[in-house]
């Protein structure tokens, strides 16, 4: 494990854009999946021997691809290299890799793109920056496309809303096919399938901990708040990421959302069947994974004729159950289709469906239904962290913007000290945790410590000037990194913890119902 | 001479307008088969209409993202736009009022294009990054475009050409019927290079102009779970099973 001999980069006095430092991070490869991980997802198991099938079977992918995706198209065809982008990745800014900078990441594909799919790349390839597909460059691939964590934070400032998560999900689609897949999202993806959740958390041993957890806050508030898994009728679906079911500082939430169900009295539910609420298929840009995935949502609500369904803090769960749901499953409102319809015909669509435990708990607490001690946050002074999925790929509420207001609410009704971070850091312009996108493994540590840098700029501000000791996030990706990385920053990880954590700390059990 | 150069922008015209409606209608008839708008993003049609006209006239994300390559790419942009406009008076008669207003502004503007295009240039060469990701072409494009608008400027100002000719060609180029085009180096070069960039338009990245309009991150309402958004060909994996 190369943990400990990492360091991380210095803090930029002022934010000046790295100086260029080709290749620094070209050593960086994740564990590539081996056969049987591949082949359970129907990919092919491994890299063919004959380069020249790979070859031909990437290019004739790419081209299916260009026919499925117009992102992709036209993506491919608009970059005028105008630059902006440049200095917006973090992975950029904490490595200086070129390579890293969002348009050259691009150009790694688009090079190919030009070379087999237009007239000029055909023609004049040195001219156009139009390259063969070699061996050398599937690599590259392999290397830099597994270094982007698929934030969109480019796509913010790029003129023509390139989003280079798109092409970054493409080109892994591409290395799947050809049986050239990462190890740690193809391994997780079969877990759903298998077992229902990423981290392969059986039926029974979930029933165990839920039960664990009822007991630990009977025995700490003396209130018998309950965990439900799999009960028939309920009226709420909850569906979290399984890292919520025992991962520090996860946990913490889970307590929380209990919690809240308890004092609004609402009868809720969680699911064997749907686990888990994150969804890797997008990370490998694999529509039939994401959609295989989400169908375990739309199947455990039907099942337990559930009213609602309300996903837990995780970023690119929300992203995926915000936006793609209703399109993979019919999880949403407005299908006229009758595959969608046999689903929204039970749901009760005086609410939001989906809906966001933030939106959930901001609309109890606009009630009046939920009551707090907000003196008990008071040795906490907190900040908020926008994970990047929920602010550039999503919304809570009825307007443009509710993403970055909602969790903000809640936060400053459940607790008294509140301190944003750099304008330029939150918001639609928030930079990614550094472990987004699939890239949470221990291979990519580096590359974690580093693209957390302009973040940990930003907390360092905040700790500095207002006393911050508490970030608080609504995604269990980046509650897993940076409770992994601020100590490399000389953070201690127990400043991180989830929205939810704080409505727990404060929440009054007794006093409703 | 004149039957070349005659031939010469009847097939760029054709190059050019064939080239882009094959590429409009590729990017149209793709399917986009998820809701990917870059959030917060409009939740109307008519506010996606809004957030298009701001990205168009006013480059807001490039706005965002550096106020130098925005500052550059609007004086060219807004520059070139004009020269255009005040082109017309080449193409019709009687010249349309509007177009008349518009004739001194438009002779500005050519130092405008020329400038935001040499500000482009500079940051191509002498910026690390931008460097780094410019292709030959990159640099071919502004030299052509540099070509053009220095060539235009330069019969503007110094070696005047008959402009009652260019504009007989024109005009006549309009009907099949080929007038002579007065004999003069700058206005063959100034002609010719506009000639290379209708050519290599439908071919280049000269393709963002059309490519805007169909980007989804930018023309996609934000209305997901509202009303269902499936693509054909998503639809169909739904009767399979």
């Amino acid at each position: 494990m190369a943990g400990p001999d990492i360091k991380a980069p210095a803090y930029r006095t002022i934010p000046i854009i790295p100086a260029l430092q080709p290749d620094s991070m070209a050593h960086l490869k994740c564990y590539v999946a081996k056969e049987n991980i591949q082949e359970a997802l129907g990919f092919k198991g491994k890299l063919s021997d004959n380069w020249q099938e790979t070859h031909d079977a990437v290019i004739a992918r790419m081209g299916e691809l260009l026919k499925k995706y117009r992102s992709l198209r036209v993506f491919m065809d608009s970059c005028v290299h105008c630059g902006s982008c440049t200095d917006k990745c973090h992975n950029f800014i904490g490595t200086g890799d070129p390579k890293n900078m969002p348009v050259a990441r691009q150009d790694l594909l688009r090079s190919v793109y030009r070379r087999y799919f237009t007239v000029a790349g055909k023609l004049f390839p040195a001219l156009v920056g139009a390259r063969d597909l070699t061996r050398e460059v599937l690599d590259e691939w392999y290397n830099y496309f597994w270094q982007c964590t698929e934030c969109r934070r480019c796509s913010v400032f790029c003129p023509y809303g390139i989003d280079t998560a798109e092409i970054t999900m493409a080109a892994r689609e591409l290395l799947d096919f050809v049986g050239y897949g990462q190890k740690y999202s193809n391994e997780i993806i079969g877990k759903v399938h298998k077992i229902g959740n990423n981290l392969g958390l059986p039926g029974p041993a979930l029933l165990d901990t839920l039960q664990g957890l009822e007991e630990d806050v009977k025995d700490e508030t003396g209130f018998d708040v309950r965990f439900p898994l799999d009960v028939y009728g309920a009226e709420v679906l909850f569906v979290t990421p399984s890292a919520d079911f025992f991962a520090e500082p996860h946990i913490e939430s889970t307590i929380g959302y209990g919690k809240v169900f308890h004092a609004a009295g609402i009868s809720w539910t969680m699911s064997t069947k749907a686990s888990e609420a994150g969804n890797f298929g997008m990370f490998i840009g694999s529509y039939d994974q994401l959609r295989k995935v989400a169908m375990r949502v739309r199947e455990a609500a039907l099942e337990l004729g559930v009213k609602r369904i309300v996903v837990g803090e995780c970023g690119h769960a929300w992203r995926v159950a915000y936006a793609f749901w209703n399109t993979l499953t019919g999880i949403g409102a407005g299908a006229k289709d009758p595959f969608a319809i046999e689903l929204q015909k039970q749901l009760d669509h005086r609410y939001k469906q989906p809906t966001h435990i933030c939106e959930f708990t901001w609309d109890l607490i606009q009630q009046g239904r939920l009551k707090f001690d907000k003196e008990a946050n008071d040795h906490r002074i907190i900040t908020f962290h926008d994970s990047c999925n929920v602010a550039r790929g999503s919304r809570m509420g009825d307007y443009a913007g509710g993403q970055f207001e909602i969790p903000r609410h809640v936060i400053r009704a459940v607790a008294n000290n509140f301190h944003d971070m750099a304008p330029e850091t939150i918001g639609e312009k928030t930079f990614c945790c550094g472990g987004g996108g699939g890239v949470l493994n221990d291979e990519l540590i580096e590359l974690r410590v580093k693209g957390a840098l302009p973040r940990m700029e930003a907390l360092q501000r905040v700790v500095d000037d207002h006393g911050v000791n508490f970030m608080a996030l609504i995604c269990a990706i980046c509650k897993a990194q940076f409770s992994k990385v601020v100590p490399y920053y000389g953070f201690k990880s127990g400043m991180i913890g989830g929205v939810h954590q704080l409505v727990s700390t404060a929440i009054k059990l007794g006093n409703e119902q | 001479m004149n039957i070349l150069i005659a031939i010469l922008f009847y097939a760029a015209t054709a190059i050019f307008v064939i080239g882009l409606m094959i590429k409009i209608v590729e990017f149209a008839r793709t399917p986009a088969p998820l809701l990917i708008p870059t959030t917060p993003g409009p939740t109307t049609a008519s506010g996606v209409v809004f957030r298009m006209f701001r990205e168009v006239v006013f480059f807001e994300s490039l706005f965002k993202g550096s106020l130098w390559i925005w500052a550059f790419g609007a004086m060219f942009h807004f520059g070139l736009a004009l020269v255009v406009v005040r082109h017309l008076r080449y193409f019709v008669e009687p010249v349309w009022t509007w177009v008349a207003i518009l004739q001194p502004f438009g002779m500005y503007a050519g130092f405008l294009m020329v400038a935001g295009l040499g500000g482009l240039m500079a940051r191509r060469i002498l910026v690390e990054r931008i460097r780094y990701i410019s292709t030959p072409s990159d640099h071919l494009m502004l030299v052509l475009l540099l070509l053009i608008g220095l060539t235009g400027l330069g019969m503007k100002f110094f070696m005047h050409t008959d402009i009652v000719a260019v504009k007989a060609f024109f005009i006549g180029l309009m009907c099949g019927d080929i007038q002579p085009l007065p004999v003069h180096p700058g206005l063959y070069i100034h002609l010719l290079s506009v000639a290379v960039l209708m050519i290599v338009f439908p071919f280049s990245k000269l393709l963002h102009a059309p490519g805007i309009f169909f980007s989804p991150t930018r023309n996609q309402i934000d209305n997901p779970r509202e009303k269902r958004h499936i693509a054909p060909w998503a639809a169909a994996l739904e009767a399979k099973n």
